[in-house]
């Protein structure tokens, strides 16, 4: 898996979109035709993903709501990898 | 035949049985094409009647509160609909990710521009081959091709994502460089390369449309030869190769499910679990009768073949029951005029020499493009009257 650098600035790709589905009771990203249920740790950086915020200001962001979390930055780092192998996100 | 249940059965079903998530809306069966593979059924010329643009939003209101979040404009072809923006704008507002599936006929860039403001999410134009003049056969339209080109760069240059389908068969199986290349070409976001399904007018017309075990083979080598050469670049551009499940041992788990998460409303008002459920020997209920929430959770039709009490053998001591549920209903009906038997795609069932003899049909000459069945309404008269 690619890592993005940390300068890096994810958006979402077109016609990809999240939002809150009260009957799931979570985060979806919803897309042409799919549908991708999104776990709460996900949801948290995806709703940062906006196009503005780098990959570093998501993670310190993350790491000031969740203080006791380790080894969050990591798991930002890989989940967004992972999201952008998959192009639900691109970097710009 | 009943339409409900009892009190108890119905209140665990319930329990057990999620929201549905996908709503199929086929708002029309008019359509300006021809195609031989119609999914539609055979006889809807005697289906005249349409919902009206309140009724329709009605239903998506319903759908929304249960839980559906995609939802497809599909037909016939929707772009008859003159309300079609209006429908778009008003799903969209309650939180539908809103998907239009056309042909792009009677597509034009003022039409684009407004769907965009009512806020369509997605548009996905079907084409019949990357050549035109199979195309416009197929179609049965002269102009179709050029249209559907136009179209394409038109709600690219919209800035919509944009997924290009073309329906496969024995005719234009063998140009499948020629179609991907087309649709690199187009800045599709996602290809669909979906071999017919034998239904509808496509079982009408199988034999003159059923690939060879050759000629899928080869399909296959080309999409993974140019998967492996997006995946390399870096190209986000999905290609997504639909075969035909008669090449299987093992049926397809058909929708994930029946009434497990799709939910087709017709342009009638009749709900369905799939498309094709309508040839089936069971009444399935209509939005102007009943609430979506009776029809999905405790109406006869949609709890006909959940779970598993309703299968024979081979399916209801198979191992794999859980995951293919049997295979599709539709299928099980149409070969073997029983909808509880096994679908004979499965290689357990005593009805699989049916598919094994299409297998071997396939191996043989066939007639050519022109002499199979065309979609259209005085072919739809004829057939119902049969």
């Amino acid at each position: 898996m690619s890592i993005p650098s940390l300068a890096a600035v994810p958006t979402l790709r077109p016609g990809y979109r999240m939002q809150w589905e009260p009957v799931q009771d979570c985060h979806v990203l919803l897309y042409p035709e799919g549908m991708v249920k999104l776990n709460g740790s996900a949801a948290e950086v995806l709703q940062r993903v906006d196009g503005r915020r780098s990959v570093n200001e998501i993670i310190a962001e993350l790491q000031a709501c969740f203080p006791s979390a380790s080894g969050l930055d990591e798991d930002v780092m890989a989940f967004i990898g992972e999201a952008h192998e998959q192009h639900w996100i691109r970097f710009r | 035949m009943s339409n409900t249940g009892s009190v108890s059965a119905d209140s665990q079903v319930r329990s057990e049985q999620g929201p549905p998530l996908w709503l199929l809306a086929e708002l029309t069966y008019r359509c300006p094409l021809q195609c031989p593979y119609c999914s539609n059924p055979l006889e809807f010329a005697e289906h005249k009647q349409e919902l009206s643009t309140a009724q329709w939003i009605d239903v998506f209101s319903q759908a929304r509160a249960l839980g559906a979040a995609q939802l497809g404009f599909s037909g016939g072809e929707p772009l008859v609909r003159d309300d079609l923006a209006e429908l778009i704008g008003a799903a969209r507002e309650m939180g539908y990710y809103t998907n239009l599936i056309t042909s792009g006929m009677g597509l034009n860039q003022s039409r684009i521009d407004k769907f965009l403001e009512a806020g369509l999410d997605h548009i996905q134009i079907s084409f019949q081959s990357s050549d035109s003049e199979v195309n416009n056969m197929l179609a049965g339209s002269r102009k179709a091709f050029d249209q559907k080109l136009a179209m394409a760069r038109a709600v690219k240059a919209a800035g919509y994502p944009m997924v290009l389908n073309f329906v496969t068969h024995r005719h234009n199986i063998d140009q499948i460089e020629k179609i991907i290349e087309l649709c690199l070409a187009l800045e599709a976001d996602f290809v669909e390369l979906a071999t017919c399904q034998y239904y509808g007018w496509a079982h009408l017309n199988r034999a003159g449309l059923l690939p060879t075990k050759a000629q899928l083979d080869h399909a296959e080598a080309v999409t993974n030869r140019y998967r492996a050469q997006l995946a390399e670049q870096g190209h986000p551009c999905k290609l997504i190769l639909v075969t035909p499940d008669y090449y299987e041992e093992r049926p397809k788990g058909c929708m994930n499910g029946w009434g497990n998460i799709f939910l087709t409303i017709t342009p009638d008002g009749t709900a369905l679990p799939c498309h094709s459920a309508r040839q089936l020997p069971v009444t399935f209920p209509s939005v102007s009768e009943y609430s979506l929430s009776h029809i999905w959770y405790d109406s006869f039709g949609f709890n006909r073949y959940r779970g598993d009490d309703w299968m024979q053998e081979p399916c209801r001591s198979c191992p794999e029951k859980h995951q293919d549920f049997g295979g599709c209903r539709c299928q099980a009906y149409m070969l073997t005029g029983d909808a509880t038997q096994a679908d004979p795609v499965c290689s357990k069932s005593p009805h699989h020499h049916q598919i094994l003899s299409a297998r071997a049909e396939a191996e043989l000459p066939q007639p050519p493009i022109e002499e199979l069945t065309f979609r259209n309404e005085r072919t739809s008269r004829i057939i119902c009257k049969v």
